[in-house]
């Protein structure tokens, strides 16, 4: 399988702290990997270093064999990285329709002058739009809220629609900082489905923060273990449960 | 009713101003103020709603574009006048020209200080952007007043009213169609967006600065065309009618009719317009008891006071945001 992602010796340093050193990782097309950790090991802050929010202090970011290094975020999403965020980030004032309308924005073909004229190939371009984020809906089972305002929906169908919202941006590679957090085991469930689902159908790559032990050794092939911002521990999810590193740092003294 | 295309609207406002300018000066002058006022004020608070309430960036210095715009065609009829009459014959054809081509002349040029002033401040978030367009919309006023070859702080007077009704209300409408179209497309959305999350619209491909700066620009260019149109309706334009009350009397407007709700925006600047004048009619009404003419006479402590109530019932505007939700057809 050909290399999509490949970070190599990172290191971000916020003055004296380094939340991230040296971390390497190697993504391939169509994987699913996931990155667990302790709390504050450095998982949301590897997030940030792939879609840009923060520039690595040192080390190199490679996606489709080009550096991403000091790219802005919505350049890095549009080579093809979408990310949800651990704290939900929906845009509040717009609808759940809208809010995935919004990011097929990226895609337009056309700009402002389009927008104000509005001739028959803004119609098509719009119906498009609508096509796209409406199957993507319709997917997630959350067609029947398109019009509600995208703050009021349960906390399980939220998380899901930052999903929809990510894919909307056709992304070749879906990062998911704790798509399982406040679900239930029978949302978690349908959300492992989901996620195998969309990977396959879309061709993606997936990197997983979770903290959801059942999620993550139920879906991922790879699992990469994070500590004070060191990598520990890489491989299957059988390698990574019988590492004794792993079970010091993230599971304790107790048997997992 | 048979449903409309937003270009079809524009023509029908378009038309429905050329009518009833036919019968302008039938207009008593006072009141005609007051409605050519409501015109270039419905214009300011659309333009910048598009900057405060759609792309949420909190601007304090729309005077200062309007300042620029005013002058710049004022200049342009003062200073180019008697050159565009040999060219184009002194006929109204020639008039109007000379009268339009300052108007987009002024609009441009706050455009382009828009984008100036924009590029650099809009990195900025909140209450220091606030602080920059602030300073910005001083620092023309104090430019305006030092120079000398356009009055300083004389003030800077027109030879001919040449500001119209029909032009006004054009102008308004179109400032209303720009907008309104911008915003409900899949690439308008994107203003909403920066105003929502900024760091979740970079991670939707939405380029923020793009959309700040597009925002700012549009708005000044509005600006800028009201500003000619009070120019050449006034007659007479002086620096102080550019402080920074006049930029907080926008805010107001784009405030109280709801950020983000362009007819909430609209009735707002009628209101605000009305209003005070409407309490100074009040205070010389003989039919009221003599005190309570002594009340309105204070009309702008009552404005005020009128303006905190609003506020207070209705802090989301006079229209809600929410209201943007609901003109999806079935």
């Amino acid at each position: 399988m050909k290399t999509l992602l490949q970070i190599e010796n990172c290191t971000v340093q916020f003055g004296g702290l380094k939340a991230v050193s040296g971390f390497d990782l190697t993504i391939r097309e169509n994987e699913l990997i996931g990155l667990i950790g302790p709390n504050g090991a450095g998982k949301t802050t590897i997030f940030n270093l792939i879609t840009g929010v923060y520039r690595p202090t040192s080390g190199e970011i490679r996606f489709r064999d080009r550096s991403v290094v000091g790219h802005p975020p919505y350049k890095i999403t549009a080579r093809g990285i979408a990310r949800t965020f651990q704290n939900i980030r929906l845009f509040p004032s717009l609808t759940v329709f809208d809010n995935v309308r919004a990011a097929c924005n990226l895609h337009l073909r056309h700009g402002i002058s389009h927008a104000l004229w509005r001739g028959p190939s803004f119609d098509r371009e719009e119906r498009e739009v609508e096509k796209t984020a409406s199957e993507l809906l319709e997917i997630f089972h959350l067609q029947h809220l398109r019009e509600a305002p995208s703050t009021g929906l349960p906390y399980g169908d939220q998380r899901r629609l930052e999903i929809v919202r990510a894919l909307a941006t056709r992304p070749k590679l879906l990062l998911l900082d704790e798509p399982a957090a406040g679900m239930n085991p029978t949302e978690k469930e349908e959300l492992m489905r989901l996620i195998r689902f969309t990977q396959e159908k879309f061709g993606l790559a997936v990197l997983l923060v979770e903290h959801d032990m059942r999620v993550v050794m139920g879906i991922c092939q790879r699992i990469a273990v994070l500590d004070h911002g060191t990598k520990i521990a890489e491989g299957t999810p059988e390698t990574v449960r019988a590492d004794p590193k792993v079970i010091e740092a993230y599971l304790g003294d107790t048997d997992a | 009713m048979k449903h409309f295309g937003p270009k079809t609207w524009l023509l029908i406002a378009i038309l429905a101003s050329f009518v009833i300018s036919l019968f302008e000066d039938r207009i008593n002058a006072y009141f005609f103020d007051i409605i050519i006022t409501i015109g270039i004020n419905i214009i300011l608070g659309v333009g910048l709603n598009l900057v405060t309430g759609y792309a949420g960036q909190f601007s304090l210095g729309h005077a200062g574009f309007m300042a620029v715009g005013a002058y710049i065609s004022a200049a342009i009829t003062v200073f180019l006048g008697e050159g565009f009459a040999a060219a184009l014959g002194g006929g109204s054809f020639g008039g109007t020209t000379l009268y339009l081509a300052a108007l987009v002349a002024g609009g441009l040029g706050a455009g382009l200080v828009g984008l100036l002033v924009g590029v650099p401040s809009l990195r900025l978030k909140g209450d220091y952007l606030a602080i920059v367009t602030l300073g910005f919309g001083e620092i023309i006023r104090v430019v305006i007043q030092n120079t000398e070859v356009i009055g300083g702080p004389r003030g800077f007077s027109l030879p001919d009213r040449t500001t119209t009704f029909f032009w006004t209300y054009l102008s308004a409408a179109v400032c209303v169609y720009v907008v309104v179209l911008l915003v409900n497309s899949t690439y308008g959305r994107g203003f909403c967006t920066v105003a929502d999350d900024e760091i979740a619209a970079e991670a939707m491909g939405i380029n923020t600065t793009k959309y700040k700066v597009i925002a700012f620009v549009v708005a000044a260019f509005f600006a800028g065309i009201a500003g000619g149109l009070y120019a050449h309706f006034k007659m007479y334009i002086h620096p102080e009618g550019f402080n920074f009350l006049k930029s907080v009397d926008i805010v107001v407007i784009v405030i109280l009719g709801g950020m983000g709700n362009t007819p909430g925006v609209i009735a707002a600047a009628v209101l605000l317009t009305i209003l005070p004048e409407g309490l100074r009619s009040v205070a010389r009404w003989e039919a009221l008891p003599e005190w309570l003419q002594q009340v309105a006479a204070n009309r702008m402590i009552l404005y005020s006071l009128l303006l905190i109530i609003l506020m207070l019932s209705r802090p989301q505007g006079l229209f809600t945001r929410r209201s943007r939700f609901r003109k999806k057809k079935p």
